[in-house]
């Protein structure tokens, strides 16, 4: 149950990141699990081989990837800005196969894991008992979601996404700086994949593969909550999380990931737009 | 000059195993030319109708384990209790239904996933593939799951009574591959140089001109799924038959990626594309053994992709044609040479 | 055949039609018909209703009230391309052609209806698929002949001039073999000397027997190829006769000038 939330909110960063992404910039990321995997190894350099604090270490590892985000957006994909949408995707299948397999490179394949300073014995409430490390992760989650909204629907840069999400070319003309959101949109979305992963990592494991079974999700969630939609992408993450539960209970573990797949083909075939899209709008 | 490459390259790759005789090489050319017919087959669905599939790999892999599957035998529990029990039936038979099975599965995933486009169809296509390595994984009963379906049987032709052949060693495969690729380049060849063809690539061009000229769309990008599916389907039982082994790893998305850059850097709408795509990837590994790890060389992969994404959008093959001054273009996808008029 | 000779039933016959946003009256009452072989012309200052009128009778746009009747069958609720396999052809004012393709390919691909080979013909290379291919090599050979541009057969059809794509444009249409072409501010775009050879081309056309339906802002070229012309302004029919008769029309003069007028003196 507690793992269901846990799954649920770090799948909506995963999600809210992407539906920024995707829905602002039409751009297929098949890289972003991989900025969720390079939270993850990020974290453990960090904390495990520098041997800084866990919390100062998730937040360099955010920043981390917003850096890398921007880094991306700047070489790869603004030069190819106007090409049809088969090229950014390929570009970003390259990108992708570039990340991993340099994590693999480096790290090797071996999954590493992640000490954490929380205590070993779980919190005991009533009946239920719950690791330390588990309850942080799902606050932390909830409050860069919240931070998340926050920035989308109450400042300034929020704004301008939301205008470059509705009507590209009547932002521009109003003065929005087109090229600048983009690269924003993009950093920012990378650095909540990031999160996502600095935040799991420590619970599961920290391995090469971790990114290609996220950008999958992330796109699961995308397509349940509909593009753009924040509430959507976030509700998307809890519906997953949820489905995957109840699939390796009921099914079998194997199936787990399946869950993801299958409700994408379900949803895209009978609901295309999404089970929550409302129209056109972010936020 | 032109009309003779393909009969030259031919007879070239014919006479490699009269003067190869290392295995290894040999075998490099063998699962290579493999990958070549499915990154053909890949070619016509991505280049040629211009529909970005990337759960190719589902139909090699299905192909793969239908042919092993026919002809081991199985015997599996059903839902409800009942029992299919297959016994093992001759390989050649195994290789018709693997078209037959994958063929099936496109026009199925080709019905139900064209209703969506773009992006979307992507991801479909690409949840469609995991899917089924999950199922591969997971159903342990028929397939083995991770432990493998192991002694595939090798490919047999003959007719009883003249005697029969066993496509067992690597002389006799290479052989039998090359046939398949030259097979599927002449088939393939001909459906893209039709009238069919052209629908294909009207489509690709411009959808909705294209259905104001009277192109069924739906039709045409069933139809391009199910040819596709089925010589993927082919190539999949050859890579079965050959290193007799298969497991669930066969799905992995690696292997559509594998497809998808022979595909693109070879040059995608394009009969030698994947050809020449297929031969360039196939063989790196092959050159760069020595000095460089798997990572490194797929590092190297994923920048040469996006390099040539930048730098040759087209491929491999245009360039080099452009280059030449033999252009596709000029000739336009059906390759037709225009009668010109004389009067005016 | 001949373009002078009129069936009992005209070819196209616009009755009733009337077309309202919302309270916004674009079209009230239009009333019109073409007949065999005739060439006619709608015109009309800008806002007159024309490119709405024109959508009607494509099956781009449903009338709120009336009906479209190509020879005697009505248009009501077909789909554009239903429209056209009834004979019906027509052109886009923006260029719509393969840009990446060749201009014979193009052409090829317009003839993809005419087409009779099956799949299996085209895998076994059967000789139906050989001699289906050469007739439609041939056709499109004519058509290109025919619309002028043969000689740019092999070239990229978006590298074409504005003018040969807009030929194409027609080309394609022709390859529907229509028995009736609607022409969407064909020429528009076009210099002088595109223009004459555009208005050759309708002339052929017309000897052909293609019923022609054209809307357009040129004066000369409309009136130059038009046996009828209909005057639309206000989304009503204000005259209707040959191009002289239209020209010397004092309503037709005062909805051309009065635009003018109103305009010189709001500035």
């Amino acid at each position: 149950m507690i793992n269901m939330l846990i799954l649920g909110s770090t799948y909506a960063l995963l999600g809210i990141g992407l539906t920024l992404i995707f829905g602002i910039m039409r751009i297929v990321n098949f890289a972003h699990g991989e900025l969720y995997a390079f939270g993850a190894y990020f974290v453990y350099f960090v904390a495990v081989l520098l041997g800084f604090n866990f919390f100062l270490s998730l937040l360099i590892a955010i920043l981390a990837g917003c850096i890398l985000g921007a880094l991306i957006e700047v070489v790869l994909l603004r030069p190819m800005r106007g090409a049809d949408i088969d090229t950014t995707m390929l570009i970003m299948i390259g990108a992708m196969i570039v990340m991993q397999n340099t994590e693999q490179y480096v790290w090797g394949g071996v999954a590493k894991s992640v000490s954490t300073p929380f205590p070993e014995t779980p919190l005991v409430i009533g009946a239920f008992s719950v690791s330390w490390l588990r309850l942080f992760v799902f606050f932390a989650a909830l409050a860069l979601i919240a931070a998340a909204y926050f920035l989308i629907n109450r400042t300034k840069l929020g704004r301008a996404m939301r205008a470059t999400f509705q009507d590209r070319d009547t932002a521009a003309l109003m003065g929005v700086n087109i090229q600048a959101i983009y690269m924003a949109t993009f950093s920012i979305g990378s650095s909540l994949a990031a999160a996502a992963g600095a935040l799991l990592g420590p619970v599961y494991v920290v391995s090469p593969q971790m990114g290609n079974i996220a950008s999958l999700k992330a796109f699961a969630i995308v397509i349940l909550g509909g593009l753009g939609s924040i509430g959507g992408a976030t509700i998307g993450g809890f519906i997953l999380a949820f489905a995957e539960e109840m699939g390796a209970g009921y099914i079998s573990s194997g199936y787990r990931d399946a869950m993801g797949f299958l409700l994408i083909i379900a949803v895209l075939l009978f609901k295309p737009t999404g089970l929550f899209a409302r129209s056109e709008r972010i936020g | 000059m032109k009309r003779f490459l393909p009969w030259i390259a031919l007879l070239a790759l014919a006479s490699v195993p009269m003067w190869l005789r290392d295995p290894y090489l040999l075998n490099a050319f063998i699962t290579t030319g493999i990958f070549i017919v499915a990154a053909m087959s890949l070619n016509l669905l991505l280049g040629y109708t211009g529909q970005l599939s990337l759960g190719h790999v589902a139909f090699f892999g299905i192909g793969a384990y239908t042919s092993a599957l026919v002809s081991l035998g199985f015997d599996v529990e059903l839902i409800g209790g009942f029992r299919v029990v297959h016994e093992p039936w001759p390989v050649w038979l195994g290789f018709f239904l693997a078209i037959l099975v994958s063929g099936l599965c496109g026009y199925i995933v080709g019905k139900l996933s064209f209703r969506v486009r773009g992006a979307y169809f992507v991801i479909v296509t690409i949840s469609f593939a995991e899917v089924v390595r999950l199922v591969a994984l997971n159903w342990v009963e028929l397939t083995q799951g991770p432990l493998a379906l192991t002694s595939i049987p090798p490919i047999t032709l003959g007719l009883p009574g003249l005697g029969y052949f066993d496509f067992f060693s690597k002389q006799s495969n290479f052989y039998l591959v090359l046939g398949v690729v030259a097979l599927s380049y002449v088939i393939i060849g001909r459906l893209v140089n039709s009238r069919i063809g052209r629908a294909m690539v009207a489509l690709k061009e411009n959808e909705s001109l294209a259905v104001s000229v009277g192109i069924d769309v739906t039709r045409y990008l069933v139809l391009a799924a199910v040819v596709s599916a089925g010589i993927a389907g082919a190539a999949g039982s050859l890579y079965a038959h050959y290193l007799k082994i298969i497991d669930p790893d066969v799905f992995l998305f690696l292997y559509t990626v594998t497809m998808v850059i022979m595909v693109i850097t070879g040059g995608k709408g394009t009969l030698a594309g994947p050809i020449v795509g297929g031969l360039i990837f196939g063989f790196i590994p092959v050159v760069a053994r020595s000095f460089a790890s798997p990572e490194l060389q797929w590092i190297l992969y994923g920048w040469f992709m996006i390099l040539i994404v930048f730098v040759l959008p087209q491929g491999i093959v245009p360039a080099i044609e452009k280059w030449f001054g033999v252009g596709e273009e000029a000739r336009g996808p059906g390759g037709t040479e225009p009668k010109m008029q004389e009067t005016h | 055949m001949g373009a002078d000779s009129k069936q009992a039933q005209p070819v196209l016959s616009i009755e009733h039609i009337a077309v309202h946003f919302g309270g916004l009256v674009a079209i009230s009452d239009m009333n019109f018909v073409v007949n065999q072989g005739e060439v006619v012309g709608l015109i009309g200052p800008n806002g007159a209703g024309k490119t709405t009128a024109f959508n009607v009778i494509t099956g781009f746009l449903r009338p709120t009230e009336g009906e479209v009747r190509y020879r005697g069958s009505s248009l009501k609720n077909l789909k554009p391309h239903e429209v056209t396999s009834l004979g019906l052809a027509r052109t886009f004012q923006r260029t719509s052609v393969f840009q990446s393709i060749s201009v014979f390919e193009n052409v090829m691909i317009g003839l993809h209806r005419r087409g009779r080979s099956r799949l299996w013909d085209t895998l076994l290379a059967l000789p139906r698929e050989r001699q289906s291919e050469s007739e439609l090599k041939a056709r499109a050979g004519e058509i290109l002949a025919l619309v002028g541009i043969e000689r740019r057969s092999r070239e990229l059809a978006g590298s074409l001039p504005y003018g040969d794509q807009r030929l194409l444009g027609v080309a394609l249409a022709l390859a529907a073999d229509p028995s009736m072409l609607l022409l969407d501010e064909p020429v528009s775009g076009m210099n002088a000397t595109e223009t004459t050879r555009f208005m050759n081309l309708l002339d052929q056309l017309r000897r052909l027997g293609i019923t022609i339906l054209l809307v357009e802002h040129d004066m000369p070229m409309v009136m130059g190829v038009s046996d009828r012309i209909v005057v639309l302004n206000y989304g009503r029919i204000i005259a209707e006769g040959p191009p002289a008769a239209i020209q010397g029309n004092p309503e037709v003069i005062r909805a051309y000038l009065g635009q003018g007028a109103r305009k010189r003196a709001r500035d």
